[in-house]
């Protein structure tokens, strides 16, 4: 049942094979167990999951209920949930309840997913390997001394560990993906503007895009079917017809076009890494598919552009954690300016802290024409790079990442090594495109490997097509780590 | 040595949207404190802005009515700085693109016209209120304004003095009541200036370093502020000294201005385009059912009064003083079909004072214009005489009931029949045979003796023209 798809627990579920609540109390059971060795995550309420879980099977028991109703999934500590305390892996909101839920967590709940927890992640979004949140490291299922990415390493963890059968994340530079590809699970960032921000907390606002994680592709599909759609209370949230995101999974690769960027296998691509995407690849030639190079010549631009840009938009989206409303207010200080200092002082971590001031620097008055401006410039450049290239594919793959899972501490003291783990994943939000990645194998240290997707604007059913026939033609997907 | 007071106003306006501009919360006056402040409002984690339609159309109606230019793409930007009446850290405001550009406003100062030129305006939210007393040395926050639409409306620095910075926020204010888009009230913060002053030698084109005096609710407390500065400049730069570019406040219970920061402590406020809204874009076809929909502006409507009513300037620029006024006065004037001299003369007259005595507006008369037309139509065709017609227009205030039923229950119509006048003239002189012979034998004056006993022994209701016509007669 812990490798059960979510179409297999609906219909458990719909055949009363299993209620929700003994579905959810059996996650919760096997994460009592296992998390406190992963750390995936960092609030439970028992009282209120088995609660949803109840209504649920009266639901279920009702007829006509959603199609995903009483499975349990894990929602990332980013998202504000009406009662639950919600932290975005910061001391700053360490006791924050929030008292309103976002739209993606309403969506689930409308549809009758049970809440199963909050899931750890880097302070504020901020990082590549879950290092940074306040509530401690997460430990990648897969081995333990390797990181599990970041910053949705909590949700990609439970998910890799089984303790949750689908999990939400966010991804502002790679933070779906990247974990996703480093724990061996299926993660899928939508276009810009395609789920809802509103109740997200906002780390880069014209960057952060909210999407399922999960054991394959097909739940993926099923869990935008939830997610995705117009809100009124997002500016940036688009008005579209309603999509099927599973309409395309039966879609066979014949003629499938795929492009494979050059920069994307140069230097810096770790040879395991690139060998198992090949082989990928070589799967994908066999199912009918073809490949062609292209070039995305703007790619060693994206990190510097998204190290403008991001921290700019986070510095100000974080003005508002300043102890006077609500949050952590240092417990002593000597007036307003004191209390402001001390309280951001304390409150932030380091990684978080260095954001906002590079942040701030390209925004202070004679340097935003040199930096903000500038990389504002260039991501438009980054952004056409991709408009040519799918003149020439169909989708455009390649690895994830350069890397698989590194060691806790291995980056953590070299900031931009950290950010250059992003360097595949980055332009994807720069462009506002869709990206996936699915798991294509091991490294040569037994850690998994990721093979990123990337579509154009709006084409998620098409990518979760592709991904589905791989999928169905491979079982790396199926791997679970052997200390589960 | 002859100086030049040089002054920039800097309007903010209070939009009459009913909720806030980027969330749903209500903007109403004086509720309890934080109780309209909602998630998007008190800025917690997550929550995002929705830009209110109601506040954009209100700056295009100011736009059009100035005559400026209406933006087809304007963007909002943050300005960021820390103040614990600003919850999310920065305030949503426009920066480079403001949704208007340009215009101007005529203004009167006595006899004499002036244009002063309008630069921009921009749409923004309020902060909310810091109260400093009641507190205890601490300070409470009251975030009820956060997020209400301003209209910041900037001018160039084109006036003269504080006279002419006077009449400028007049004008304004009446403009923006007028139009409906700002309620106007000062005391409650609706329509707010920030005085840019700077003096210069008569004469020179360079302008002065100026000094900014933020936060003037009252046209009174613009005026000190203005010459108090001037005066202070001026004293300044007569010592040999030179004026430090800084924001300054006013105290009316001193009269002074006093420093708030300086330019060293100025804020770099990092603009920048607000990722979380989109840019605004006003389509052709709204600017134009914006304008189609709006309502004769004062300055057009003072023309036409003068012309269409054959009024003079100062009657016609006091019944536009205002909407409800000229719309009472109009109906009048079709209700009483002419007659707009009369017409002008009653309103500006007996019922202005009465509205003045009873602290009322135009809007709570208890005379309405059919009424008061009612009465006019019955001085026009005899019915009552110009003495009783004041007599029965206060009976209407009283609510005592329509004209002719007045008139009837008070017995005041008036008596054009000559037979009766005759009568009575008859009685008169024949009771005063002495004062009869004093007239003939040519004390003119006498004359208003016997009009006064005639309109005595008739209780005033006697035709006057027709008693006069009579007595003539009869006295020889």
């Amino acid at each position: 049942m812990i490798n059960a798809s979510l179409k297999q627990l609906a219909a458990l579920l719909a055949e009363k094979k299993i209620s929700s609540q003994e579905l959810t109390q059996s996650f919760l059971e096997r994460i009592h167990a296992r998390n406190p060795a992963l750390n995936a995550f960092v609030t439970l309420n028992q009282e209120i999951s088995l609660a949803e879980a109840r209504a649920a099977d009266v639901r279920i028991a009702a007829g006509g209920a959603a199609p995903l109703s009483g499975i349990p999934i894990a929602h990332k500590d980013i998202f504000c949930a009406d009662g639950w305390r919600t932290t975005c892996g910061s001391k700053m909101l360490e006791n924050f309840v929030a008292p309103y839920d976002a739209h993606v967590i309403s969506r689930f709940k409308t549809a009758g997913m049970v809440s199963l927890g909050k899931t750890n992640m880097d302070e504020f979004a901020m990082g590549s390997s879950n290092e940074t949140s306040y509530f401690g490291t997460v430990k990648n299922p897969w081995d333990a001394n390797a990181v599990p990415g970041g910053s949705s390493g909590g949700s990609a963890a439970a998910v890799a560990a089984r303790l949750a059968p689908a999990a939400t994340g966010t991804d502002t530079g790679g933070s779906i993906r990247q974990p996703a590809a480093l724990t061996g699970i299926t993660g899928l960032k939508p276009t810009y503007g395609v789920v809802s921000r509103y109740g997200m907390i906002a780390f880069a606002s014209s960057l952060d895009q909210a999407g399922p994680m999960a054991k394959s592709a097909e739940d993926c599909a099923l869990l935008m079917n939830v997610m995705a759609g117009f809100d009124e209370r997002d500016s940036t949230s688009l008005e579209r017809p309603t999509e099927d995101y599973t309409r395309d999974l039966e879609q066979p690769l014949a003629g499938l076009k795929i492009g494979l960027p050059r920069e994307y296998f140069a230097e810096g691509l770790s040879a395991d890494v690139g060998a198992a995407v090949e082989t990928a690849l070589a799967e994908y030639r066999k199912l009918g598919a073809t490949t062609v190079d292209i070039s995305l010549p703007n790619t060693r631009l994206s990190i510097p552009v998204y190290y403008v840009l991001a921290p700019a938009e986070a510095s100000t989206n974080l003005s508002r954690f300043d102890g006077v409303r609500y949050g952590y207010r240092a417990p002593d200080y000597t007036d307003l300016t004191d209390m402001y200092q001390k309280t951001r002082a304390q409150g932030f971590g380091s990684e978080v802290k260095r954001r906002i001031m590079i942040g701030s620097y390209v925004l202070s008055h004679g340097y935003y024409d040199a930096y903000y401006m500038q990389a504002q410039k260039i991501r438009r450049l980054i952004a056409q790079d991709f408009d040519a290239a799918f003149r020439q594919c169909d989708i455009i793959m390649g690895p994830t990442a350069p890397t698989t899972a590194f060691n806790f501490g291995e980056k953590a003291s070299d900031p931009v090594s950290m950010y250059l783990s992003d360097i595949y994943t980055i332009a994807v939000n720069l462009a506002g495109l869709p990206g996936m990645s699915v798991p294509c194998g091991f490294g040569t240290n037994g850690r998994p490997v990721g093979l990123q997707i990337i579509g154009n604007y709006f084409a998620e059913a098409k990518m979760l097509g592709v991904a589905h026939q791989y999928q169905l033609a491979t079982d790396w997907h199926t791997r679970m780590p052997n200390t589960i | 040595m002859q100086w030049e007071i040089v002054v920039g106003l800097e309007v903010h306006t209070q939009l009459s949207t009913r909720s806030k501009i980027f969330s749903g919360a209500s903007t109403a006056f004086g509720a309890a404190p934080n109780t309209q402040a909602c998630a998007v409002d008190i800025a917690l984690p997550g929550v995002l802005p929705v830009l209110n339609r109601g506040a954009v159309e209100r700056a295009v109606q100011l736009g059009l009515a100035i005559g400026g230019h209406i933006s087809r793409r304007s963007v909002f930007a943050r300005k960021n700085y820390f103040y614990p009446d600003l919850p999310k850290g920065y305030q949503i405001s426009q920066m480079e693109l403001p949704v208007v550009e340009g215009g101007s406003l005529t203004i009167q100062i006595g006899e004499t016209e002036k244009t002063v030129r309008i630069t921009r305006a921009h749409l923004e939210e309020d902060a909310g209120k810091s109260l400093h007393e009641d507190f205890h040395g601490m300070t409470g926050i009251d975030l009820n304004r956060a997020g209400t639409p301003l209209l910041e409306i900037v001018s160039e620095p084109d006036m003269r003095g504080s006279a002419e910075a006077v009449a400028y926020a007049k004008t304004l204010h009446s403009l923006v009541v007028w139009l409906g888009i700002c309620d106007g009230n000062m005391q409650e913060g609706s329509f707010r200036c920030d005085a840019n002053v700077s003096v210069r030698r008569m004469g020179t084109t360079e302008l002065g370093t100026r000094c900014e005096i933020k936060n003037l609710n009252s046209f009174r407390f613009l005026e000190h502020a203005i010459d108090y500065e001037a005066r202070r400049q001026i004293e300044i730069i007569e010592d040999g000294g030179s004026i430090r570019q800084e924001t300054r406040l006013y105290d009316p219970d001193r009269d002074e201005t006093r420093t708030m920061r300086s330019k060293e402590e100025a804020h770099d406020y990092r603009y920048f385009p607000d990722p979380d809204l989109l840019p605004l874009v006003i389509s052709e076809e709204w600017i134009e059912r914006t304008r189609a929909a709006m309502p004769e502006l004062p300055e057009a409507m003072r023309a036409r009064f003068m012309t269409q009513y054959a009024l003079p300037a100062y009657d016609a620029s006091l019944l536009t003083a205002g909407k409800a006024l000229a719309t009472y006065y109009e109906a009048l004037v079709a209700a009483v079909g002419g007659d707009a001299k009369t017409c002008a003369n009653w309103v500006m007259g007996d019922l202005s004072a009465a509205l003045n005595r009873n602290e009322l507006d135009i809007a709570d008369s208890p005379v309405s214009s059919r009424q008061l037309a009612a009465l006019i139509q019955r001085i026009a065709d005899g019915t009552l005489s110009g003495k009783l017609a004041k007599e029965v227009f206060e009976a209407l205030w009283q609510d005592e009931g329509e004209v002719d039923a007045i008139i009837e229950t008070r017995g005041l119509k008036q008596v054009s029949d000559s037979g009766a006048i005759e009568a009575i003239v008859d009685e008169i002189l024949a009771a005063n045979p002495g004062q009869v012979a004093e007239y003939r034998s040519g004390k003119d004056k006498m004359f208003g003796f016997f009009v006064g006993q005639a309109m005595k022994a008739m209780k005033g209701k006697a035709n006057p023209q027709q008693l006069n016509d009579i007595l003539k007669r009869k006295l020889g």
